[in-house]
């Protein structure tokens, strides 16, 4: 489901100090015309649909239609990602909606002390099993 | 043929950035971040320098990009051993068992992390049903390392609310980079956006690499970073076969259509020895969207039949024992495979997932509430990790609970991560008993290229990883590299290229695309010069046709085989008239450049071994059988770039844990 930006939604991201979508697409599709301001999907059959232009970008001006070759016209689906948890709605051809709300993070984003509590490196077991942290599991099948 | 050069008469010559460090970190999915977390520990106190480059933007990189809803290895109550036994299952016969035991004894400690960093893990309630991570934080359940039950879909896999995954695991990598950076006072050790195109020898030792070399898909810029020490850990390949979608759905891979291939391509051409690149994957999804079935087959015990109601693997079991006994029997991935396309050939498709009648036997044992949950987490699998599938659906009106859907085999996928095993041949540990002396040659996860590492979806023999795995061997090959970088503290890398050949190199595309654009008055039509989505289209038609893909049910032999690798000979060959008319299509040429190199190796992989180890993923028509008395063996293979000749050999598989 390739993705595609709502011309009236979209202003570039003038405000940040980068495109939002363009940072982040995995597959460097999402680019912005600079002579209009805004941005578009420089290879839709490239698309994973990955959905995280669409998450990403503040105006809520991405959305994704399904890929054509596959999929009949009229279904959707959009998310709302907010700090900790996502919110879901999928349009089905038939006008239906269903509406989730799920998880993403236990945390405050940013909020990660990637050592904090955890032990110095011992290097006299650098080439043994185990990390810095974790003392490799042994198996009660090997004697 | 007369060879293109570049030496910048028609196109800019860019910025040359050299950068020198210690470890350099090539990728930024879950391996790579593993890798970060571990390296930037051991190599600080010690000022060893740490430098990851990523051709995406690391919050959302690697095939973790879009989230999961699943953690497909956390050996948790089990016994390390018994993950041996069922990964050496499920890859018929042939893994290197030191490493993956050496995974399945880790593992759980990166999963720990993941959910201390903020990744809600579901919990089994006091009523036997299942908690969200919110849920089960809310009523005050164990965190994992604290003994805390998590929901198992299978004996192996948990479930996760894992929209952020990805997210999570980059910033824990990001902050370990920066405490590095810190300490060690480098302007910068962490490249987004610089696609790695090459390694580069050693002027002194050729055997060894010296540089990385790669280039800026923002800015017109090249970079070479001199290492002492690096890992690669970059993914397998994509979009190398020709999809079953002939348009826009062509980015529907199943694995994420950015996988180029490159973790292999730049191995190769460094002259690390490959091993098992034969092996491939192959996955039953959802029909199109790909969505995944794990979760439907493990936690909704679904099944899948044909249009009759009748279970392929059950009705064709007795003949697919005939040719593939005893692996037939322990029904892995590659096994059910070929009975599910047994009946799809016999007409009797489209083969089913029965989701109704699974939904409907769960709800008996529900209330309302319970039965809104469920719903809930049935769509949160597709959700989670494959939203089209879930658009799919959305457009073709399905309601999972009331009827069935589609699945089919998909086109093939070079990874070994996954149900699949492609990849380098690495040093194991070494410490574990029963290690053969060819498994272990000093440091862990180093390929035969000394002080080149590799981890996740490219080292080679040893499946089954997933996510969590690919982030433990991150780890443990970042040990390795920290142990071989102290131990080799005199080196100095050196390079006889000069930044300027280096820069032409990878430039010739533009090159090429400027000198001839005018000679025709549509530049996309144009005699001169091949762009990245015509040599992609004709990679993908060679390999579907001769190599075995969906066009001929996964079928070769050696003369189809034979004459493919004739015709990529020459496909390789115009590969250096490729034409890039900006930094976008500059990665997709040498994208696809390392997706060459990649089918090249699995077909002459697949020629060598003289058996059809993997029915399901691959045959050989003109071996049909599995013959174990002459090929239970790995297949390993080097490629010599500077010649472009290869050598294969059979290297002996060891049994080093009892059935």
């Amino acid at each position: 489901m390739p993705s595609y930006v709502i011309t009236e939604k979209c202003d570039g991201c003038k405000a940040q100090d980068k495109t939002a979508c363009q940072y982040i697409c995995p597959n460097d599709l999402m680019t912005l015309n600079r002579d209009i301001m805004k941005a578009y999907n420089q290879e839709p059959d490239q698309c994973w649909e990955c959905y995280n232009c669409v998450k990403i970008c503040p105006q809520q001006a991405i959305e994704v239609r399904g890929y054509q070759d596959f999929n009949p016209l009229g279904g959707n689906v959009i998310p709302m990602r907010g700090t900790d948890s996502i919110m879901w709605t999928i349009k089905f051809r038939n006008g239906s909606l269903k509406r989730f709300k799920f998880p993403i993070r236990t945390t405050p984003e940013g909020s990660i002390d990637p050592y904090k509590g955890k032990p110095e490196p011992d290097y006299s077991k650098l080439k043994s099993p185990g990390y810095f942290n974790y003392e490799a599991r042994k198996s009660a099948q090997i004697k | 043929m007369e060879k293109e050069t570049c030496n910048f008469s028609y196109c800019a010559k860019p910025e040359i950035v050299e950068i020198e460090t210690d470890l350099l970190l090539i990728g930024g999915g879950m391996a790579c971040c593993g890798a970060a977390y571990e390296a930037a520990r051991w190599a600080t106190p010690k000022g060893i320098r740490v430098t990851m480059v990523d051709k995406a933007a690391t919050d959302r990189s690697g095939a973790v990009a879009m989230g999961l809803s699943a953690i497909n290895t956390y050996c948790g109550e089990n016994d390390p051993a018994d993950y041996v036994k069922y990964v050496r299952a499920d890859l018929m016969g042939i893994i290197r068992e030191d490493l993956v035991f050496d995974l399945g004894r880790h593992v759980d400690n990166s999963v720990h992390l993941f959910e201390e960093w903020g990744l809600p893990i579901w919990k089994k309630a006091d009523d036997g049903f299942s908690l969200d991570g919110f849920q089960a934080r809310d009523q005050g359940k164990a965190m994992l390392k604290d003994g805390g039950t998590p929901v198992r879909s299978g004996k192996w896999q948990i479930m996760i609310n894992g929209e952020s995954y990805k997210v999570i695991v980059a910033e824990a990598a990001k902050k370990a980079l920066e405490y590095n950076r810190q300490a060690t006072g480098v302007p910068q050790n962490h490249f987004e956006r610089v696609f790695i195109v090459k390694l580069i020898h050693d002027a002194n030792d050729p055997k060894r690499v010296a540089a990385a070399a790669g280039f800026s898909v923002r800015e017109n810029k090249v970079y070479i970073f001199k290492a002492k020490a690096m890992i690669n850990a970059s993914g397998g390949a994509v979009n190398v076969f020709r999809p079953r979608s002939t348009k826009e759905g062509q980015g529907r891979a199943w694995y994420p259509v950015w996988n180029s291939g490159s973790g292999y391509a730049l191995g190769m051409q460094a002259g690390a020895e490959l091993t098992m690149m034969e092996n491939r994957f192959v996955p039953a999804r959802f029909k199109d969207g790909y969505g995944p079935v794990g979760a439907w087959f493990l936690f909704f015990k679904a099944k899948a039949t044909n249009s009759y109601g009748e279970d392929y693997c059950a009705t064709h079991l007795e003949e697919t024992k005939k040719l593939y006994s005893p692996y037939a029997e322990k029904l892995g991935t590659a096994i059910r495979n070929h009975m599910m396309m047994l009946d799809m050939k016999a007409g009797k498709g489209p083969i089913l997932m029965n989701t109704h009648t699974a939904m409907q036997e769960l709800a008996k044992t529900m209330d309302a509430k319970r039965i809104k949950h469920l719903e809930a987490e049935a769509w949160e699998d597709f959700l989670d990790m494959c939203i089209g599938q879930a658009g799919l659906w959305a457009c073709k009106n399905v309601e999972p609970d009331k009827e069935p859907s589609e699945i089919m085999p998909t086109e093939p996928y070079l990874l070994g991560s996954h149900a699949g095993c492609a990849g380098f041949w690495c040093s194991g540990p070494g410490d574990i008993p029963g290690t053969p002396e060819h498994y272990s040659w000093g440091y862990n996860r180093m390929s035969t290229v000394p002080g080149l590492f590799m981890a996740g979806d490219i080292c080679g023999a040893s499946g089954h990883k997933f996510s969590s795995g690919s982030h433990a061997e991150g780890r443990l090959a970042a040990k390795g590299a920290i142990a071989f970088l102290l131990d080799h503290a005199d080196y100095k890398p050196t390079i006889k290229e000069t930044p300027d050949q280096i820069a032409a190199e990878l430039y010739l595309p533009f090159e090429v695309y400027e000198k001839y654009k005018t000679f025709s008055t549509d530049p996309s039509m144009n005699p001169h010069y091949i762009r990245p989505n015509m040599l992609q289209a004709r990679l993908q038609k060679i390999a579907d046709e001769y190599f075995g893909g969906i066009s001929t049910w996964y079928m070769t032999s050696k003369t189809m085989l034979e004459e493919g690798l004739k015709q990529l000979e020459l496909l390789k060959e115009d590969a250096s008239k490729s034409a890039a008319s900006n930094l976008h299509e500059l990665m997709r040429a040498w994208e696809n450049f390392h997706r060459i190199l990649s089918v090249e190796a699995h077909a002459r992989h697949i020629l060598f071994r003289e058996e059809s180890r993997y029915p399901g993923y691959y045959y050989r028509g003109d071996f049909l059988a599995i013959n174990d008395k002459d090929w239970k063996c790995f297949v390993n293979s080097k490629y010599d770039a500077a010649t472009n000749t290869w050598e294969l050999r059979k290297v002996p598989y060891v049994q080093m844990f009892a059935d």
